[in-house]
């Protein structure tokens, strides 16, 4: 019988090149990680204000005009805001325009409020238990991001209390004329 | 001058170790993930700073740019029961299939007397309708009638639950995820709708955004964390 003889010098292990499956190996994890979602959606707490039909209207003027500021969001990402809640029709508010910004934007408008309301109450002129109110008025050419942006500003500034309502026509009365009066 | 002689080495590397860490990755990404789940239409939604999470078993409302309404639960279980329960009560006759297929599918948009059609479709078809549906009808009224959204969420309260953090069973949340570009009198009818049923807390399902620094809620976080 023959034997088989193995000629040659040194044996070598058996070398299988790995890289074409470590190639693989990471166009999966690639794959799963583009396609996967680690993290949950994250979410915004919104608490809306409980309407009330039986509320009276006397009631809904509780809001003091000093600590009061209402914000009317409007068209292409415009903010108007006047201070009080413009319910007095003799002495109109004046209506300013500002944006969504970081600098000189709705941000400082909210910052100088809660610091007015401050001072007017180390004067005496409010009670030291009122706080800053927003009221919130979105009309019907503001978006979705616009609300979602201001309820975003108000936890970022933390305003205590602020409320999303409907818009009322004398409020889109002054938008008009605020708009009139600063053509663009 | 004597001449060092450098060993030649192999320029062979072993891949050995380098597989083995990709393949523990890949096993770590499949098992630690899902897949993101499939959504009836794109939604571009706005960011912002909160970094709350929606505990599991949740309603979805999803508003799309055009203003469409779409619903969906999260929990496939809770979704099983309420469709077996809209489908006593409105008659809708929806056969196992179409349970079935509400139940893996990602949401509805469609009024309920369309209901049984749109189930009746493929995945695939499901997914090309959902381009032309019209969405849930929705209004600002309480009626059930014209507000099916209304009906949808009247309906699935019952239904869906989500544990809290000692493990009971508590009411489940209500996230709307709308598209930053949709109109607010869009998203004024579903708030408007949430209203009449009388919830008044619910959560935007959005992206986040980080904390502009210098203001009251940085300082506040800030202050939290050196406590």
């Amino acid at each position: 019988m023959a034997e088989i003889e193995v000629k040659g010098g040194k044996k070598h292990a058996p070398r299988i090149d790995l890289t074409p499956m470590v190639d693989l190996g990471f166009l999966l994890i690639t794959f799963f990680m583009l396609t996967t979602t680690m993290s949950k959606p994250k979410a915004m707490e919104i608490q809306m204000p409980f309407k009330d039909p039986n509320m009276k209207d006397e009631d809904k003027n509780k809001v003091k005009k000093d600590e009061a500021l209402t914000v009317l969001l409007s068209k292409d990402h415009r903010i108007y805001y006047y201070n009080g809640i413009g319910d007095d029709p003799t002495n109109p508010p004046q209506v300013e325009v500002t944006y969504f910004k970081d600098k000189d934007g709705i941000r400082d408008v909210l910052i100088n409020k809660k610091k007015t309301v401050q001072s007017l109450i180390s004067q005496g002129v409010l009670n030291a238990q009122d706080k800053a109110i927003v009221l919130i008025k979105p009309d019907s050419t503001s978006t979705t991001e616009d609300l979602i942006n201001i309820l975003d500003e108000m936890t970022i500034n933390a305003i205590p209390v602020y409320a999303v309502v409907d818009i009322t026509p004398v409020d889109q009365d002054f938008i008009k004329a605020t708009e009139a009066a600063n053509p663009q | 001058m004597p001449k060092i002689k450098l060993p030649r080495k192999s320029t062979h590397i072993d891949m050995t170790a380098m597989c083995d860490v990709a393949f523990l990755l890949l096993t770590f990404f499949m098992l630690a993930t899902k897949f993101k789940p499939e959504e009836p239409v794109q939604i571009t939604q706005p960011a912002s700073t909160s970094t709350k999470i929606i505990p599991e078993g949740f309603m979805l409302i999803t508003l799309d740019k055009n203003g469409r309404v779409f619903f969906d639960v999260d929990k496939k279980d809770q979704k099983q029961e309420l469709i077996e329960k809209i489908n006593a009560d409105k008659n809708l006759g929806l056969t196992d299939p179409e349970v079935k297929s509400f139940v893996n599918g990602a949401g509805v948009g469609v009024p309920f007397s369309q209901l049984k059609q749109y189930l009746a479709l493929s995945p695939a078809q499901q997914a090309q309708f959902d381009k032309t549906a019209k969405g849930i009808p929705t209004d600002t009224t309480a009626s059930y009638e014209t507000n099916e959204l209304a009906y949808w969420l009247a309906s699935a309260r019952f239904f869906v639950k989500s544990k809290d953090k000692d493990g009971n069973d508590v009411q489940g949340r209500i996230a709307i995820k709308a598209d930053g570009a949709a109109k607010y009198p869009e998203i004024n009818k579903v708030i408007g709708t949430l209203g009449h049923l009388g919830i008044f807390k619910f959560s935007f399902s959005t992206n986040l955004k980080g904390i502009p620094p210098g203001t009251a809620l940085a300082e506040s976080n800030s202050k939290n964390k050196a406590e």
